[in-house]
């Protein structure tokens, strides 16, 4: 946002606007409405819809007539489940920023060099995150399967009878933040690399030479220059924990018991399966609500840190 | 010279301790490790999986991957999912390129709201709206079909895609643009003729980007289409997985065989997903 405000800036003193303007025209009729149809009709729009069908009885065809007010928030609140789901969601979050964005910083610290054997060990550590949830979620399942997985093969060499984590109740839910971490770390792993790349070398050899320590520069010089790396990371981690999906379909499908549900895995189990579109509606709002609180607080410490 | 300096002292003192030698080993290895028994494992037998985990199998017997390949779902599914994707690329580089060039160069009444408007969409992750989206697509009569997905997908896209392309088409040099309009040059005929030809790179960033996204995609396709035909490899697996239920080696046969195409194309095109990624957050 920034670099686009400063730059409309520069852009300034054009010469013969009236006739620019004149001229402008067509090819405004042309470029815009595109892309503004495209993005009112499916984006927007379908977001107000879902915000008006919140406040309805409606399983999706014939009119909306039977306007039940927040009764459908209701529902959710006190839904079995959607606690679970709400918990869960959560308990991702702190994973992601506990487990997952500390190792893939500790990572990255090591990876920063353009070396042809760095390149090969990043790409590496990239590759899940580019594999399709589905196939993830998949060979993830493989590996848990208590019959013929890795998991168990494990447990006869340590001598130990490993439970069939999927269907436990208690490891579910360790069993798919591991994928996570799998998954995605790389991903945030690639962001800190390149905040670091762009650290000036000159800083660093020259705290280097005053007789800094290695690890106080990471913590004094490395860490603070890359705070906006670390907030966007962030970012990114509370946002896709919040609509997990396709990965927990392939693992668990929510079980056992309901037991695994995130947010987006309990609105399509309760609201889009069942067509209940009321009901769906009103999780959709609160997660957008979500959204929203998280973007605007994101966007406020990064833009409070760049004024400094 | 100053560079090569940095790096002589560099390798004087190591930048590596051996603990991060260790953890990156253990990391490589916790990545490495499902791959290599999925990949081995559709060769193996059934029984073989639990007695042999990690070694090379006894024999190895392409019957589950062929068996695969001369079926006709893998391929129909992969082409499904290579049209929606293709598709969903030319269209939404077009339509979010020639927007971007709008709000970009063109001054008008508006452009600056217009652009916050577009902005928003930074905030809709299709998750989100998938309830309400499944509704109006089902209005539109979309629903079963590839077009559903590819115009939900490019309006998805739209609000990341046009913030790279403008801030990309921000950074061209503005004479050429200047230049252009005083040889009587139309705005059509600039963005056709000198910003696109300039704008490869930013192409290609949103291009593989929104493939990637589009080929890797689950909610929608499995919300919009409900006939076998039409299913994309997401489905398509999920679906063969339901049938073979733990015939394992079969399954892992079929994830081999949608998983190397994608580690190919990811292996060719990284570049333009990191600076996709970097780029487009860092803009944010």
């Amino acid at each position: 946002m920034t670099t686009i405000a400063s730059s409309a800036a520069i852009s300034a003193p054009r010469r013969a606007r009236r006739y620019m303007d004149r001229k402008s025209l067509v090819p405004l009729l042309l470029f815009i409405p595109p892309a503004l149809i495209l993005f009112v009709v499916l984006v927007v729009l379908p977001m107000i819809d879902a915000a008006s069908f919140s406040f309805f009885d409606w399983t999706g065809y014939g009119p909306m007539t039977d306007f039940v007010g927040l009764d459908n928030y209701d529902d959710v609140l006190s839904h079995r489940h959607f606690g679970t789901a709400v918990r869960n969601s959560l308990l991702v979050i702190a994973v992601s920023l506990l487990v997952q964005l500390p190792l893939a910083m500790w990572v990255s610290l090591a990876l920063v060099e353009k070396r042809w054997s760095v390149n090969v060990i990043r790409t590496l550590f990239f590759l899940p995150y580019m594999l399709a949830e589905i196939a993830a979620g998949l060979i993830w399942k493989f590996v848990y399967d208590g019959n013929y997985g890795i998991i168990p093969t494990v447990g006869d060499a340590i001598g130990m009878e490993m439970p069939f984590v999927l269907g436990d109740k208690f490891w579910v839910m360790p069993a798919i933040m591991l994928v996570i971490v799998w998954k995605y770390f790389g991903f945030h792993m690639m962001i800190y690399i390149a905040g670091l790349q762009s650290i000036p070398s000159e800083v660093i050899e020259a705290a280097r030479l005053d007789g800094v320590k290695k690890w106080q520069i990471v913590r004094h010089i490395k860490l603070p220059m890359i705070w906006g790396s670390i907030v966007i990371s962030v970012f990114f981690s509370i946002i896709g924990a919040l609509q997990l999906f396709d990965l927990v379909i392939p693992l668990s499908n929510g079980g056992p018991n309901n037991s695994s549900h995130t947010i987006v895995t309990f609105l399509y189990q309760f609201g889009i399966l069942r067509m209940k579109l009321g009901f769906g509606g009103a999780v959709s709002v609160m997660l957008f609500i979500a959204c929203v609180v998280i973007t605007v607080i994101y966007r406020r410490l990064l833009f409070s840190r760049e004024v400094d | 010279m100053a560079e090569m300096s940095v790096d002589r002292k560099r390798r004087r003192r190591p930048e590596i301790s051996i603990f991060q030698w260790l953890t990156l080993a253990l990391v490589a290895a916790f990545i490495i490790v499902p791959f290599y028994t999925t990949i081995l494992g559709g060769f193996k037998s059934i029984g073989e999986l639990r007695t042999n985990p990690f070694g090379l199998p006894a024999s190895w017997d392409p019957a589950n991957f062929t068996g695969i390949i001369f079926g006709t779902a893998l391929f129909r599914s992969l082409w499904n999912s290579l049209f929606i994707a293709c598709s969903t690329v030319a269209l939404s580089v077009l339509v979010s390129s020639m927007a971007a060039f709008a709000l970009a160069h063109i001054r008008f009444f508006g452009s600056k709201f217009l652009m916050s408007f577009f902005m928003l969409g930074l905030l809709f992750p299709a998750s989100t709206a998938i309830l309400p989206l499944f509704i109006k697509l089902r209005d539109l009569g979309l629903l079963d079909k590839h077009l559903g997905i590819i115009i939900a997908q490019v309006a998805f896209s739209l609000a990341f895609s046009i913030v790279l392309f403008h801030s990309f088409f921000k950074r061209l040099p503005g004479e050429l643009i200047d230049a252009a309009r005083m040889d009587n040059c139309g705005y059509l005929r600039i963005y056709w003729y000198i910003t696109l030809p300039l704008s490869l790179p930013i192409i290609a960033t949103v291009g593989v980007f929104n493939f990637v996204g589009s080929w890797n995609s689950f909610l929608l396709p499995l919300i919009v289409l409900n006939t076998d035909t039409n299913y994309t490899w997401p489905l398509g697996i999920m679906q063969f997985q339901g049938q073979y239920g733990s015939d394992w080696p079969k399954i892992l046969a079929y994830l081999t065989l949608t998983i190397i195409p994608a580690i190919g194309f990811f292996l060719l095109a990284q570049r333009y997903i990191i600076s996709g990624l970097t780029g487009g957050a860092v803009k944010g």
